[in-house]
């Protein structure tokens, strides 16, 4: 019981936090956002290496694959995809007339 | 079962995973966030091959590297054009992982499954199932493998209801059963909830993707965290719960911008087609009659009005992503700036196919994070505008929004390029936006319609700015 009362505090808690971080992520940044917690959400990855750490019968060993593949899948993705966006957001130096005027 | 320790570790790595999502607060922080939260999970994972003896190491191995290189390899590829299928497909992913995981934990011999253990577990394995489904709908309308229209099935609400109930009462069956009718029960549970993410998520399309999108997010997340209760691990607990307060607010800003209820929005279809009645537009307050101009006036109208504008607002929508056109509007907004103009660009949130659409293709386009303007901080300025330029977009520009009650976008906010002197309007036609609710603004003397492929009309005017120019040089010497 202590243990339940331990893991809904946990999820409670974490749930708070999230919210009033994400709540000050500015529209702007929300795809980014997304691709990210994605990533974080292949935390699953910790649950699919637990897998194997008993003794497993082949079909196991089969849907646990599944999940190690999906899950690094998805963390691996997750997080370069969110590195090349994070990476698209710049401001350019001032708008310097001289370089500007030398593209057109 | 837990050490005073292992709590203080895994509390470090949930603070990291704090202050990498903190960072996100500012676009100067993004990327450090990211790779913060990257740092986080390669420790948490590090840590639990640490803690526990694995037992197949070759397959797990083998496994990770499959499924990361695949991961690393399509994320170094994808274009910002293929993010939004991309994210749904990533969602599913993580469907997948959570349901497998739940699958094995609930079949699993041994040691007794605590009643909230197993209970838990049903539910990251339903809503992994689901999420799953449901992404690859949702990933295959983004990617236009299927058809981005909403489809609404005879009976769509019953059937959702039949699939709910019946995954209700295998559960129930299946916390009373156990060997080979407990497996049955889940894979047939697995096979209700995979049908319920296909059913559900059909029905949503178009400008509702948004709103998909970031709740498949969320459930994504929430599977994770019911894993991790069947597990009992704190990490998978936090992570999953963080996810879902970040799908739950994504959803719930999307819907906030559209102004319909997430209930309305799952219930999907009824805002797509025309009106039902024409009375309701017709109910319209009389606009002025559209002034009559060829394409080739409007286009000669249209270059004038940029060449003697001061101050320019670019209002892009998902036409603009579908014409591929964020270049060309990002080099325009470039040239009117190089002429000495000011340049906005007007972000309107459910712009596009998922929430910050929009932002991601035009900061690849180079346009700078400063220049995109959220609603609320651009929407007073439009008065002062000489030319708002929609490319791509016409609901979130619809002043029927604001002036018409009981139509699908009645009390939807919108970006008021109606108050500025002139727009031109990019759009592929003269067709209504997702909504189906005809556009007045289309009507409005100071609008010039600019119908056509995006790409080919924006560089038309963009070609016809370095000329006027040297012409004003011309003039002024």
């Amino acid at each position: 019981m202590a243990d339940l009362a331990l893991m809904l505090l946990v999820f409670v808690l974490s749930f708070g936090v999230g919210y009033l971080l994400i709540s000050r992520v500015p529209p702007l940044l929300h795809t980014p956002l997304m691709s990210m917690t994605n990533a974080i959400s292949a935390v699953t990855i910790l649950g699919a290496v637990l897998l194997f750490a008993v003794p497993t019968t082949p079909g196991e060993k089969a849907i646990g694959a599944l999940a190690l593949i999906t899950a690094a899948f998805n963390l691996v993705g997750g997080f370069v995809i969110t590195d090349r966006m994070a990476r698209l957001f710049k401001i350019h130096q001032e708008p310097a007339p001289d370089r500007q005027g030398s593209q057109s | 079962m837990s050490s005073w320790g292992s709590v203080f570790v895994d509390l470090s790595i949930i603070v990291l995973l704090v202050i990498g999502i903190a960072q996100f607060r500012n676009p100067r922080g993004a990327r450090s966030g990211n790779a913060t939260a990257a740092t986080a999970l390669l420790l948490a994972f590090a840590l639990v091959l640490y803690r526990n003896a694995i037992l197949d190491p070759v397959l797990l191995a083998a496994a990770l590297l499959v499924g990361g290189a695949i991961g690393a390899l399509i994320a170094m590829r994808v274009t910002m054009i293929q993010i939004p299928a991309m994210m749904a497909f990533q969602h599913g992913a993580g469907g997948v992982a959570a349901c497998a995981i739940a699958f094995v934990e609930l079949t699993r011999g041994g040691a007794p499954v605590s009643v909230v253990g197993e209970v838990s577990g049903f539910l990251g394995l339903v809503i992994g199932a689901a999420t799953f489904s449901g992404s690859m709908i949702a990933g295959a309308k983004l990617a236009a493998m299927i058809r981005q229209t909403p489809v609404v099935l005879r009976g769509h609400s019953l059937m959702l209801m039949l699939l709910l109930g019946a995954i209700v009462g295998l559960s129930l069956f299946g916390a009373t059963a156990s060997g080979l009718s407990l497996t049955v029960a889940l894979v047939c549970a697995l096979v209700a909830a995979i049908l319920l993410g296909l059913v559900f998520a059909i029905r949503i399309g178009g400008a509702d993707m948004p709103v998909l999108i970031s709740f498949l997010n969320a459930t994504a997340g929430l599977a994770a965290a019911f894993c991790g209760v069947a597990i009992q691990n704190r990490l998978l607990i936090a992570c999953g719960a963080t996810v879902a307060a970040s799908g739950s607010i994504l959803t719930a800003v999307m819907c906030k911008a559209m102004n319909r209820s997430f209930v309305k929005v799952l219930a999907g279809g009824k805002m797509a087609g025309p009106p039902k009645a024409e009375g309701e537009t017709a109910a319209a307050p009389p606009t002025q009659a559209r002034v009559a101009r060829t394409p080739a006036d409007a286009m000669v109208e249209a270059k004038a009005v940029l060449r003697d504008a001061k101050k320019v607002i670019i209002v892009p929508g998902y036409g603009m992503a579908l014409a591929r056109a964020q270049f060309q509007v990002a080099d325009l907004a470039k040239r009117l700036e190089q002429l000495g103009k000011t340049v906005d660009f007007a972000i309107h949130p459910v712009a596009g196919r998922m929430p910050g659409h929009m932002n991601v293709l035009l900061a690849e386009a180079d346009v700078d994070y400063d220049k995109l303007k959220e609603m609320d901080d651009v929407n007073p300025s439009f008065a002062q505008t000489d030319a708002v330029l929609v490319v791509g977009a016409c609901d979130v520009v619809n002043p029927a929004a604001i002036r018409i009650a009981d139509t699908p976008i009645s009390g939807m906010p919108i970006l008021n390029a109606h108050e500025a002197r002139h727009v031109l309007i990019c759009n592929l036609d003269e067709r209504p936006g997702y909504s189906g609710v005809p556009n007045p603004l289309y009507d409005e003397a100071s609008t010039l319609l600019l119908f056509g492929d995006a790409n080919a009309t924006v560089t038309e005017l963009l070609e016809s700015l370095p000329a006027m120019a040297a012409e004003r040089r011309a003039k002024a010497s």
